[in-house]
């Protein structure tokens, strides 16, 4: 199963394995994960789902479309210009279907 | 943060839609100590409920809807979730709620987030077999299980929900036919320009789309629907039809304690009824509006949310006018459409980008200022528009119809007094 390992600011983290298919926001609210809110449902229409995507997992990443990169502008938290993504659009998956089978990413201090 | 007393008041939220598990949240995060309790009719965990008529009806889509909150949120945050429980009366002297099983909840504040009902369609055999409408996710199961199976659809209403579903079935490949009693689709949410646009878009696509034709009877054979008698007295053959009509807001509660009702709960413009111990909230409530100085009853994951942190601010003691900027997305097919602020039909229409090139957006002016944008496949323009909103700041509707003209760019210019 595909594992997501969200680090908040605090020092604590969360391990979170998911059904491949998923996204980092969706394993995110699944499993309680605080920090992230997916306010729209994955749609990339609200920015709420925002993380900071650990160094050594940024070359496997999709590339950013049209839609993630205008509301990636809108984030609560300042932007990073290269590890800011959300998680909406960050597939989870395996080699097959071409989704990340692990990453790791930092939890924004604020969504809204 | 600070200790509050013990005595803070209890807070019941009616209804565990996106608008009543927010309030919840916010309450919480917002420092407030009291019972919470969120009451929600149907029998699951609260859900997200924009998938269910785009991504949970695609071809390979999870089994479920996401929740809005895991689980164990609500334990964790001591919000006393009760799921398929219906309020059925308030007691607005004794403060309570009456509950369908007999019980009881004391409040000392009551949110009302009793969201909308589909409007039904009242004509002969819209009690077949095979005629679904679209709200909660075993509504949406049910049509997912047809569709797969399904060789036609007919769909009754060209608003976001019939587009979407139809847009869906074009997926699966259905034969796909939209009747529309109106001239245009969307005549409720979006200008003529960007109408014919969406027309032309689901008509390429291979979906019959018929406006100004409205269903007079559906047609069966052994209690299944086998199609449909339109206006102008043409049959349709559909094995599957889904009614979109729109919504009906559920003011049932809020009527029989008395409370004024017109098109929704009617709220001030602080989302409060005249009783000052009753909010209402999300797609139920008929709110003064900031932007168009009338009342408006908006049905929107952003108007849910928004409404929900502003009514648990004032709540925690935050008295202020609501005026968040409404923003609005359907995504049908390949066309992302997004939508910020409130048109009226008296607003002038601004393209701005060549609708030929399927990405352009129509720029919406009243009295030469701008007020409403909508977008199709051009997200910066959507995001401008937002942040321009907000500000109050408009572009000249010149400016905007001239070649070239970046919404994005305008937005990022610095302010000039003057």
């Amino acid at each position: 199963m595909p594992k997501v390992i969200f680090h908040r600011e605090d020092g604590s983290s969360d391990v979170v394995a998911v059904e491949a298919g998923s996204n980092v926001m969706r394993a995110a609210v699944q499993n309680g994960v605080a920090g992230i809110v997916g306010e729209c449902g994955g749609q990339a229409m609200c920015a709420t789902c925002h993380v900071y995507v650990r160094e050594p997992y940024l070359d496997a990443l999709p590339e950013i479309d049209e839609d993630e990169e205008e509301m990636l502008e809108c984030t609560a938290a300042e932007r990073d210009p290269r590890r800011s993504r959300l998680g909406c659009q960050l597939a989870l998956g395996d080699a097959a279907s071409g989704g990340l089978e692990e990453v790791e990413v930092d939890v924004p201090e604020t969504q809204i | 943060m600070c200790p509050r007393p013990r005595s803070e008041p209890g807070v019941v939220v009616v209804g565990a839609g996106q608008a009543g598990v927010q309030v919840a949240d916010a309450l919480r995060a917002g420092g407030h100590d009291g019972p919470i309790t969120l009451l929600g009719a149907e029998p699951e965990l609260p859900y997200q409920r924009p998938p269910l008529s785009k991504e949970h009806l695609a071809p390979g889509a999870p089994p479920a809807p996401a929740p809005l909150r895991a689980e164990r949120f609500y334990p964790e945050q001591r919000i006393d979730l009760r799921t398929g429980v219906r309020a059925v009366g308030i007691d607005r002297a004794g403060r309570t709620v009456a509950l369908d099983d007999g019980t009881a909840v004391p409040y000392d504040v009551l949110v009302l987030a009793t969201g909308a009902a589909n409007r039904p369609l009242e004509v002969p055999g819209a009690d077949l077999a095979g005629v679904h409408a679209l709200r909660t996710r075993a509504d949406a199961d049910a049509l997912r299980a047809e569709l797969v199976r399904a060789r036609s659809l007919l769909v009754v209403g060209a608003g976001f929900i019939g587009l979407e579903v139809a847009a869906a079935a074009r997926a699966h490949g259905l034969d796909v036919t939209v009747l529309e009693a109106a001239d245009r689709p969307l005549v409720r949410s979006v200008s003529e320009r960007m109408a014919e646009h969406v027309a032309d878009v689901h008509r390429r696509a291979g979906t019959a789309l018929r406006c100004g034709e409205s269903v007079v009877a559906f047609t069966g054979d052994a209690g299944r629907v086998t199609g449909a008698v339109s206006s102008t007295g043409a049959e349709y053959r559909a094995d599957l039809v889904v009614v979109g009509v729109g919504v009906v807001p559920r003011t049932e509660l809020a009527a029989a304690a008395g409370l004024p009702v017109a098109d929704g709960i009617v709220v001030d413009d602080d989302l409060r009824t005249p009783d000052p111990a009753i909010y209402a909230v999300g797609d139920c409530a008929n709110h003064a509006c900031a932007h168009t100085g009338g009342r408006v009853r908006l049905e929107s994951v952003q108007n849910a949310t928004d409404q929900g942190r502003h009514v648990a601010a004032s709540i925690l003691g935050g008295r202020r006018p609501y005026t968040a900027v409404p923003w609005f997305w359907s995504h049908q097919g390949a066309l992302k459409l997004q939508i910020a602020g409130l048109r009226l039909p008296t607003d002038t229409a601004v393209a701005c980008g060549d609708p030929a090139t399927g990405r352009f957006s129509v720029c919406c002016f009243r009295d030469a200022h701008l007020v409403a944008v909508e977008s199709v496949n051009r997200p910066a323009d959507h995001v401008a528009a937002r942040r321009l909103l907000a500000d109050g700041r408009t572009p000249d509707p010149d400016q905007v119809a001239e070649p070239g003209f970046s919404l994005k760019d305008f937005a990022r210019e610095p302010v000039v007094a003057g």
